[in-house]
């Protein structure tokens, strides 16, 4: 069945049922992968996958929900009777609507989708990008981490109020990590990630040069000492901070009290004038942008800090409601409608006047530390609290020479953090969760081995 | 007419698949696969989620679909659908052969089809009527979360419930044909504390497998004391300040730093990728001899715990390290095929759509002899880690682990609670520190990310010493 037969059964199923109100939500998806090691073709992979989402709203107007990879007639029965049986326990204290943008005019871009370029091809370019990558160095001695995907899909929104929108994308990933040795030494590993529409959109080259540069940058490396330091955060690293901690802005989180804003933060300075940062789904460079969130309601871009100050939160169709506001288009479709950020975009504003700007990464000569990328998100922030302490891959730059840091982790909090940022710098960077500048922040505790 | 007597053109649970099995293990085999295996799922799962005094989300899902792997030499393909037809594995089986290239459909390996069918969910088809039902869910969830609200710091509170009943068929080209019903049950509470400026956090999580009727006998309400103690206790504390010290870790969900950073490094998929320090030290010295460490899958009602693996071997219990040495690792059919180390029936995914991989079951650190007044007594100054956050381990060994709550030790005696530390250690490094193990080890379950998706485990350990760690602090 096509997503338009669908939508057909179910309406047809809930005819039956007697359900007058649902929606959906389903993906379709062909996904192609590859792995190799030393030359040699590791796994192989290829799945077809189709999830639909259904929701039905019963006399009471309360909704129950069911979730089913099974899109056949009898699967769809059984889904749309499981989730009238859940809507007898759906939230009399937060209703859940339709969104009411879900009929609203959407920009669907198509032409950027790409063909499948196959297996064997995949496995052939993975295995010239190995090759590449382990004789960039002599000290780099496999690549246990990487791969090559293609995944073609299609998302679709519908509802018996007549809403009906989809759309199909095609994405690519290659992804190099290094592991290099060298005698009487601790190995050391780092990679890259690239994305692109299509594999044909994937500088391959480049991603083995950013997978060599920064392994090989890793090797000469030294512990540091426990203390304070400037920290300058690579806009990776940035953007990880910001998601980490984005139930600042996040209306849902706000509701659930796990945020550390409240209803009335609209407004509250929470940093530096010179910080602009927008969410923008649809931004050009945003390779997995979706015209719409999970209700339905068009992606948009929308400014959450504006001049160091909140400006908007992100908002599902009934956060949204309780605010008296609209949906924004960041929510997903569940039992309890989840809100996330899309595509964070950090900016230097025009009231920067109070920034350092003689902290430049690529000419600063005193000292302080680059944080290149920060890991184990899950297990180190602590975001209803601001807290986060966090180990990362970067390095100490002292004295003008730059010494890779062996194994430390940054510590502090968020408000602190927003609230210290001494420089954006002028330039941004595309990554594969947003944009962003260089961000300096003074005085974080970093603690190292010594 | 018996089931067992009709030949269909699509898998159906609960009826004999054998013939529609064969004749897609044979058309791989005819194409010139040196092996062919079929994982095939149904599954049944809900959860139910409460907050303050609500039920606010009741999420039931169902599905069901297929992985069909084939190896050819050390190469493998994968192909997952959902697509249960005649038509559509065969068409995966396709899928795979092409893949991997397979051209020369000359044979070298036989198959003289499926052996007796190894039927363990024979028992087990009652259970979808045993477990509670939503209606028995929410209304202890509600109870549950009513018993957290002990005085108002107490800002936030939450009980979730997750139920997941997956029924298996495994068939291979080795004569592998077995099936099995799987039955997972967790249930966690989480409340956050605040006064003024001060905001502490506190949770738990328990869980059972194969045991219907264990979440109508879960105590909550020491369960609400235990967590609503433990987010009083970390409300006013001070950050810890960083430093290298001796600690002393407690016991069940404390064996989650053995898991990441050591246990990790003991599954074969490590020795493929050449990623664990411990590929040749078979036999050798790794750790204080007063480590002993176990991997295994047949302890009853172990949330890592499995009747038969989802390559269709039955679980063994594997003696990972034995006082400090070596002894074995942690196998799946790849990591044989590959690596030479003999299946421990580990082969564990998350569902159909991941190919199997060597993964941990219940992982544990054996009991010493020591009292846990003995590891602090030991001490004169460094850090107790009572409750263990969740942390990670990177590409070259090195972890790093977030403490929930934790107290400073001061000449053998617990005294300040601290929050804001960290753990960070690499795991050849940690492991011949650890000098003193308790007599009280105790399981906790939680779920493993890796290679083959999320699946259930159970971590556990008992008090334990590490002589010297790097804790991060402020």
């Amino acid at each position: 069945m096509n997503s338009r037969e669908i939508t057909t059964q179910i309406s047809k199923a809930a005819d039956f049922l007697n359900l007058k109100k649902w929606d959906y939500g389903a993906s379709f998806s062909n996904d192609y992968s590859v792995q190799v090691d030393k030359g040699e073709a590791k796994q192989l992979k290829a799945s077809q996958k189709q999830i639909l989402t259904l929701r039905v709203w019963n006399e009471s107007n309360l909704v129950g929900i069911t979730t089913t990879s099974d899109i056949s007639e009898s699967g769809i029965k059984k889904a749309l009777n499981q989730a009238n049986i859940a809507s007898d326990f759906g939230n009399k204290n937060e209703r859940t609507e339709f969104s009411p943008l879900a009929k609203d005019p959407i920009e669907v871009k198509d032409e950027k989708k790409r063909n499948p370029l196959g297996i064997k091809k995949l496995l052939t370019l993975l295995r010239e990008a190995e090759v590449k990558l382990l004789e960039s160095h002599e000290s780099i001695k496999s690549v246990p981490y990487n791969g090559l995907t293609e995944s073609f899909y299609e998302r679709v929104y519908a509802n018996s109020d007549g809403a009906f929108r989809s759309y199909t994308k095609s994405q690519a990933a290659l992804y190099l990590y290094a592991r290099a040795e060298e005698k009487n030494k601790k190995p050391r590993s780092s990679g890259s990630v690239k994305l692109g529409y299509g594999v044909e959109d994937i500088d391959i080259e480049s991603c083995i040069k950013d997978a060599s540069n920064k392994t090989i940058s890793h090797l000469n490396y030294s512990s540091i000492k426990t203390d304070k330091y400037l920290i300058c955060f690579s806009p990776d690293s940035f953007l990880t901070i910001i998601n980490a901690f984005s139930s600042m802005f996040n209306a849902r989180s706000i509701l659930d009290g796990v945020s550390l804003s409240n209803k009335n933060s609209i407004g509250e300075k929470l940093s530096t004038e010179a910080l602009n940062i927008y969410d923008d789904g649809l931004h050009e460079k945003n390779i997995s942008s979706s015209p719409f969130d999970g209700e339905g309601t068009p992606t948009k871009r929308l400014c959450i800090i504006n001049r160091g100050r909140i400006e908007n939160f992100i908002h599902s169709e009934s956060t949204a409601r309780i605010f008296k506001t609209i949906p924004t288009g960041h929510a997903g479709l569940g039992s309890k409608v989840s809100v996330s950020p899309d595509w964070i975009v950090v900016e230097k504003s025009e009231e920067n006047s109070d920034l350092k700007t003689t902290l430049d990464h690529s000419t600063y000569e005193g000292e302080f530390v680059y944080i290149e990328e920060l890991n184990a998100i899950h297990a180190g922030v602590r975001a209803s609290q601001g807290s986060f302490s966090l180990p990362f891959d970067g390095w100490l730059y002292k004295n003008g020479i730059k010494i890779s840091i062996e194994s430390a982790t940054v510590a502090g909090d968020i408000k602190y953090l927003l609230k210290n940022i001494v420089n954006i710098e002028s330039s941004q960077e595309v990554t594969t969760s947003g944009i962003s500048p260089h961000i300096w922040v003074d005085k974080l505790s970093i603690t190292g081995d010594e | 007419m018996l089931s067992s007597q009709i030949k269909s053109n699509e898998i159906i649970f609960g009826s004999c698949n054998k013939d529609l099995l064969e004749e897609i293990i044979f058309y791989g085999m005819g194409l010139g696969a040196d092996f062919v295996e079929i994982f095939i799922e149904n599954t049944d799962n809900s959860s139910v989620l409460a907050e303050e005094d609500f039920i606010t989300s009741v999420s039931p899902s169902f599905g069901k679909g297929a992985g069909i792997r084939i190896f050819k030499d050390k190469k493998d393909g994968f192909v997952s659908t959902n697509d249960l037809t005649k038509h559509g594995l065969m068409r995966s089986v396709s899928q795979a052969i092409e893949m991997l290239d397979i051209t020369d459909n000359k044979k070298r390996e036989v198959f003289n089809g499926l052996d007796k069918f190894r039927d363990y969910s024979l028992s087990k088809k009652k259970w979808i009527n045993e477990v509670p039902t939503i209606h028995e869910i929410s209304e202890k969830l509600l109870v549950s979360t009513k018993s957290l609200k002990k005085n108002n710091k107490i800002i936030t509170r939450k009980g979730s419930y997750s139920r997941n009943l997956q029924e298996v068929i495994i068939a291979s080209s080795d004569g592998t044909y077995a099936s099995d019903i799987r039955l997972h049950q967790t249930v966690g509470l989480n409340v956050i504390a605040s006064d003024a400026q001060y905001r502490s956090s506190g949770s738990r999580r328990f869980g059972s497998s194969g045991m219907p009727n264990e979440f109508r006998l879960w105590d909550h309400e020491k369960a609400a004391d235990d967590v609503f103690e433990s987010s009083m206790n970390m409300l006013y504390a001070d950050y810890v300040d960083a430093g290298q010290m001796p600690v002393v870790l407690a016991n069940k969900f404390g064996g989650v730093i053995f898991h990441e950073a050591c246990g990790h490094l003991l599954e074969t998929t490590q020795i493929e990728r050449g990623t664990t320090p411990f590929e040749n030290k078979l036999n050798k010295k790794i750790a204080h001899e007063s480590v002993t460490a176990i991997d295994e899958g047949i302890s009853e009602g172990s949330f890592g715990s499995l009747s038969v693996d989802d390559e269709g071997m039955e679980p063994e219990k594997s003696v990972l390290i034995k006082n400090g040495i070596l002894k074995k690792f942690i196998s799946d059919r790849a990591g044989e095929l590959r690596t030479g180390h003999k299946r421990t029936g580990s082969g564990r995914r998350q569902n159909y759509s991941f190919a199997a991989a060597s993964r941990m079951r219940n992982t544990y650190i054996a009991k010493g002899e020591h009292s846990k007044e003995d590891l602090i007594n030991s001490i004169s100054d460094g850090l107790y880690c009572k409750s263990m956050g969740g942390g990670s381990v990177g590409a070259t060994g090195q972890f790093n682990f977030a403490v929930e709550e934790g107290y400073l030790i001061k000449n053998g005696k617990l005294t300040n609670p601290v929050k804001g530390a960290t753990l960070i250690g690499e795991a050849k490094e940690v492991m011949p520190k650890i000098s003193m193990c308790g007599n009280d080890l105790e399981l906790a379950p939680g779920f493993c990310g890796s290679i083959s998706g999320s699946v259930n485990v159970t971590v556990g350990q008992p008090h334990i010493k590490v002589d010297s760690i790097t804790v991060g602090g402020r």
